[in-house]
């Protein structure tokens, strides 16, 4: 594998990463518990959209054959896309949701830090201007999962269940392979093993001031790295890219 | 007879004008979006930098770039985004807040206060001056805003959040 098939390897995941999970933010526009609720989720999954842009317009420029951030987005198939499988997972209720983005935004938050220093500059570029967006998505995300673990019966156990259902997904946030090892050698990816300290050090706290459990690492997902998904994801992907797949080159 | 060569200083006059599409009380220069302005043998290349990542409003704002400079008869023109380095509120001229201000948005504090992305800052109602404001969401009708509440006047108003 180049360095450039391997830039590109990495860019399309985080793109992947902030479209997918986008895509499942939007889809609580109109339906969160509340209207303040309504405008942070979609918010989030604005700042998401613009990142994908800007991660998938990167992954064409290096790939070089003049495919757009569009034609990525729209012209792969399920087992073309990169995400991890924790971002293609249904919403569930509005617990899982905020779980899953602390889980998310977290690992983000870190990830996103170390980048702001990585030895591609489009990718310090991107990433500084992420860090930005993602403390807030961070800091919601820890304030409601306070808020429902020290909250009533009813919202500790149901926050508590979200944490138990999605911890099996977060070990693939921290999986390495070939894109990484090449990518970490020149400076340009980060150290997982470092983020993954960080990660576990700032969830650990956030539970436990919630006065929720900690999960044991048992068994863990895997395989949205190497485009093997749950069947989440070609329902998502059968809705966003109806129009393209219906109309090829339909332009707004 | 048709001017053929612009120099920097002149195109950024001319594009000094253009509203940014969702506050249009202030430009995108004033704004700090405007970033800069690279002339060469192709033509003018304008280079902007969004507020946030997800920001809608880049491409109106190249487009009115682009319809700007045509109709002044200056081509060819071609609009780069950059994200580096990353846009910050301190960017905004004393005048652009002041301008939000009159149009109704609390201008942003300074960027320090984002380090601390949920702190409790007293925010000055725009309408009122009063430091009676209570915070009603964090999140408002875009990504760089928040709703308020002004106690004495009783006036909701938004709030340019500090980034």
């Amino acid at each position: 594998m180049t360095e450039e098939q391997a830039i590109y390897n990495y860019c399309l995941r985080m793109g992947d990463n902030s479209l997918i999970q986008s895509y499942r933010l939007s889809e609580w526009c109109s339906n969160a518990p509340i209207l303040e609720e309504d405008l942070a989720l979609t918010n989030f999954a604005l700042d998401m959209i613009g990142r994908a842009q800007a991660m998938l317009a990167y992954a064409g420029k290096i790939e070089g054959k003049g495919r757009t951030d569009d034609d990525l987005a729209y012209r792969r198939s399920e087992r073309q896309y990169y995400n991890h499988l924790i971002m293609e997972l249904p919403n569930g209720d509005f617990a899982k949701t905020i779980a899953r983005l602390l889980f998310t935004a977290t690992y983000e938050f870190y990830l996103f830090t170390d980048l702001q220093r990585s030895a591609d500059p489009t990718i310090a570029a991107i990433a500084a201007k992420t860090v930005k967006e993602v403390k807030y998505h961070m800091a919601h995300a820890g304030d409601w999962v306070l808020r429902l673990g020290d909250g009533t019966e009813e919202s500790h156990n149901r926050i508590q269940k979200a944490i138990n259902k999605l911890w099996m997904y977060t070990g693939e946030l921290f999986e390495t392979d070939e894109t990484d090892a090449i990518l970490a050698d020149k400076n340009i990816a980060v150290d997982l093993a470092l983020v993954k300290a960080k990660w576990t050090a700032h969830i650990t706290g956030v539970l436990k001031e919630a006065t929720l459990s900690v999960p044991e690492d048992e068994y863990m997902q895997t395989g949205g790295r190497k485009g093997v998904h749950t069947e989440h994801l070609g329902h998502i992907l059968s809705e966003m890219q109806y129009l393209q797949r219906a109309y090829p080159e339909a332009i707004w | 007879m048709v001017r053929t060569a612009y120099t920097k200083e002149e195109i950024m006059h001319i594009l000094s004008v253009i509203p940014d599409p969702e506050i249009p009380a202030v430009s995108i220069y004033e704004m700090g979006m405007l970033r800069d302005v690279v002339i060469s043998d192709k033509g003018y290349e304008i280079v902007i930098t969004p507020t946030y990542s997800g920001c809608p409003a880049m491409s109106i704002i190249a487009q009115d770039i682009k319809m700007t400079l045509e109709a002044g008869g200056i081509t060819p023109v071609t609009v780069k985004l950059v994200y580096d380095p990353a846009w910050t509120t301190d960017w905004m001229s004393a005048g652009a807040k002041e301008k939000l201000r009159k149009y109704g948005i609390a201008p942003p504090l300074h960027s320090s206060c984002a380090q601390d992305v949920f702190a409790d800052n007293i925010i000055e109602c725009p309408r009122c001056q009063s430091d009676d404001t209570v915070l009603l969401s964090r999140f408002g009708s875009t990504a760089c805003k928040s709703l308020y509440k002004c106690n004495n006047c009783k006036e909701p108003f938004e709030y340019f959040k500090c980034h």
